[in-house]
């Protein structure tokens, strides 16, 4: 079993400063840093105002917030999504490892920045296997069978899925369980090795059981990677995540380790959500 | 007693309501049984007249002439020879057109999904509608002046599938969108978010996940145009032997039936043919109905 506690004083190595009474706190050394970021889906209108936050390497950060506070929109704009719209209007900077995303090729940023989404998305027309390898796959990338093999169930061993699957790996990924294709979504994903992986709301189409399998996942994968999820469910955040951001009406209101800021929230609006008065 | 007085009212109403619903439905039935009796009676007449001409001759065939005929009707025979080369003309003028249509329509339904509110994509979507519109019979005039006049300087199986591809592309195009659009946005973003280039998500992700809908598509549009005569007549013109040439004039199942009608003596054949070709669509459109059920997305 995992354990869920989070350790504050390996964290406090990380932080520069701890100030009890400051909103957004800075992160030493941040592996992903987000500068400014406004995004408009209309003219004048802002869906994430001036955000500006690091995130750190090897945590969950969790992004909390009633809909609409664009918390998912702030987390598209990571692996530049939002491309896809050209409606969609970007301000400010986002930086991995110092290098500015906007000059890293989209191609390439999207396999060091990885994707789950709300819903279980594995592509339908493809068996398990051809799942965790699409990236390869799609790209054309020619590897050899045995290296495929290797990353298949080495993939698919890291989401607990390989048991589940090992003899049904040529079946459609459709034929799983929802829990099931989600790992199987969150497997493909790892199998390009990514430095961060975004994570839409991973478990809200989720029964509970399959939720907190993901959880669990979770918090084993952030040895390896970082994670920023978004999360409409605050025991969720409160359950898994190091830090925690909450956002409303766009604007990153909070920012913090966790622990505190669910404990003692410096905002009064934090407090408010927290306590369930509204959202 | 004003609630006694309710549950009567209520009562009485809803056995009236219930004479209502039966009545109507019976209705409704009687009335889809009107519509549906013309086909029923087609297939029935042309299963009476037509099937003794059908043997293995009438596959492989050529059509017969008139004289072969008056003899064979003098003597109380069927009438000898076959459709071959309306099948086999039917079939080449089909598959070129598809080499077109295909392409182009696929392409051209893949930007219409991709770019709904582009003013340029409404622009082409309410012409594709437009084109869906155009009598037939004007698409062969086209196809006369551009192909047959200029292009082969005679009648020839090239002219005809140019005006039956004009005929696919707006049902394939729309198809495609249909399908396209169906599909979930996820699985794209899902396909992009592993960096996957876009030109390589449409083509080998979204086409093969819609790839029901698009043959079914297809397969609808191909069954459409194998029924065509009046394009055909302008263009193809019809011929006698076997063809293969794009050239040349070349028959059509349609066309012979045509040429058959004006014949007193090759009335019989007319039946025969018209059977042969119901059944060829109609077995189209069941193998359409079943991809549809198996594959399409959704």
């Amino acid at each position: 079993m995992v354990n869920r506690n989070i350790n504050e004083s390996q964290l406090n190595d990380y932080l520069m400063t701890i100030e009890m009474n400051k909103a957004i706190i800075d992160i030493k050394n941040p592996v992903l840093t987000i500068k400014d970021l406004s995004i408009s889906y209309e003219k004048g209108k802002y869906a994430v105002k001036d955000v500006s936050a690091g995130i750190k390497k090897n945590s969950i950060t969790a992004i909390m917030g009633p809909s609409g506070c664009g918390k998912s929109t702030l987390l598209r704009a990571i692996n530049r999504m939002h491309e896809l719209y050209p409606s969609i209007q970007t301000f400010g900077k986002i930086y991995l490892d110092n290098e500015d995303i906007s000059a890293i090729p989209s191609i390439k940023l999207r396999q060091k920045i990885g994707m789950v989404f709300q819903r279980p998305n594995p592509f339908p027309t493809m068996s398990i296997y051809d799942n965790v390898i699409a990236g390869y796959k799609l790209n054309g990338t020619r590897i050899k069978k045995s290296r495929k093999d290797e990353i298949v169930e080495k993939s698919l061993s890291d989401v607990v899925l390989w048991d589940e699957v090992k003899d049904s790996l040529h079946k459609r990924g459709t034929f799983l369980s929802g829990g099931q294709q989600q790992r199987l979504c969150v497997a493909r994903t790892l199998a390009f090795q990514p430095e961060i992986i975004l994570m839409d709301e991973p478990t809200s189409a989720l029964d509970p059981i399959a939720t907190a399998k993901i959880e669990d996942l979770l918090v084993e994968l952030k040895k390896k990677y970082t994670i920023i999820l978004v999360t409409h469910n605050m025991t969720q955040a409160a359950r898994i995540s190091d830090l925690s951001m909450f956002m409303y009406l766009g604007e990153l209101i909070e920012y913090g380790i966790t622990k505190s800021l669910f404990t003692n929230p410096v905002n009064k609006k934090t407090e408010e959500y927290l306590t369930g008065k509204f959202g | 007693m004003g609630k006694i007085r309710y549950n009567k009212i209520q009562t009485d109403g809803f056995s009236f309501r219930l004479v209502k619903n039966k009545v109507f439905y019976c209705f409704v039935i009687f009335m889809s049984m009107i519509a549906i009796s013309p086909v029923v009676f087609i297939i029935i007449k042309l299963v009476i007249k037509g099937i003794r001409q059908i043997n293995l001759n009438f596959f492989i065939d050529n059509a017969p002439n008139t004289l072969e005929a008056m003899t064979a009707i003098a003597n109380g025979e069927i009438i000898p020879g076959g459709i071959a080369n309306g099948i086999t003309g039917s079939i080449f003028m089909v598959l070129l057109a598809s080499v077109m249509a295909i392409p182009l329509g696929v392409l051209t339904g893949i930007y219409l999904s991709e770019n709904q509110d582009k003013v340029y994509a409404n622009i082409i979507r309410n012409i594709s509608e437009i084109l869906q519109g155009v009598p037939s019979i004007v698409l062969g005039i086209l196809s006369y002046l551009w192909i047959v006049i200029n292009i082969t300087r005679g009648f020839s199986a090239f002219a005809g599938s140019v005006s039956l591809s004009i005929m696919m592309l707006p049902l394939i195009i729309k198809s495609t969108e249909e399908t396209l659009k169906m599909i979930p946005s996820t699985i794209k973003e899902a396909a992009l978010s592993l960096g996957v280039p876009y030109h390589k998500v449409i083509f080998k992700v979204l086409l093969p996940t819609g790839l029901g809908g698009l043959l079914t598509g297809i397969l609808l549009a191909i069954s459409r145009v194998l029924g065509e005569t009046a394009p055909l007549m302008l263009t193809a013109l019809g011929s006698s032997v076997i063809n293969f040439d794009v050239t040349k004039p070349t028959s059509a199942v349609p066309l012979l039936i045509w040429e058959f009608y004006n014949d007193p003596n090759l009335l019989d054949l007319v039946w025969s043919s018209s059977l042969f070709l119901m059944g060829f669509v109609l077995i189209l459109n069941i193998i359409v109905k079943k991809m549809a059920n198996k594959w399409v997305y959704g």
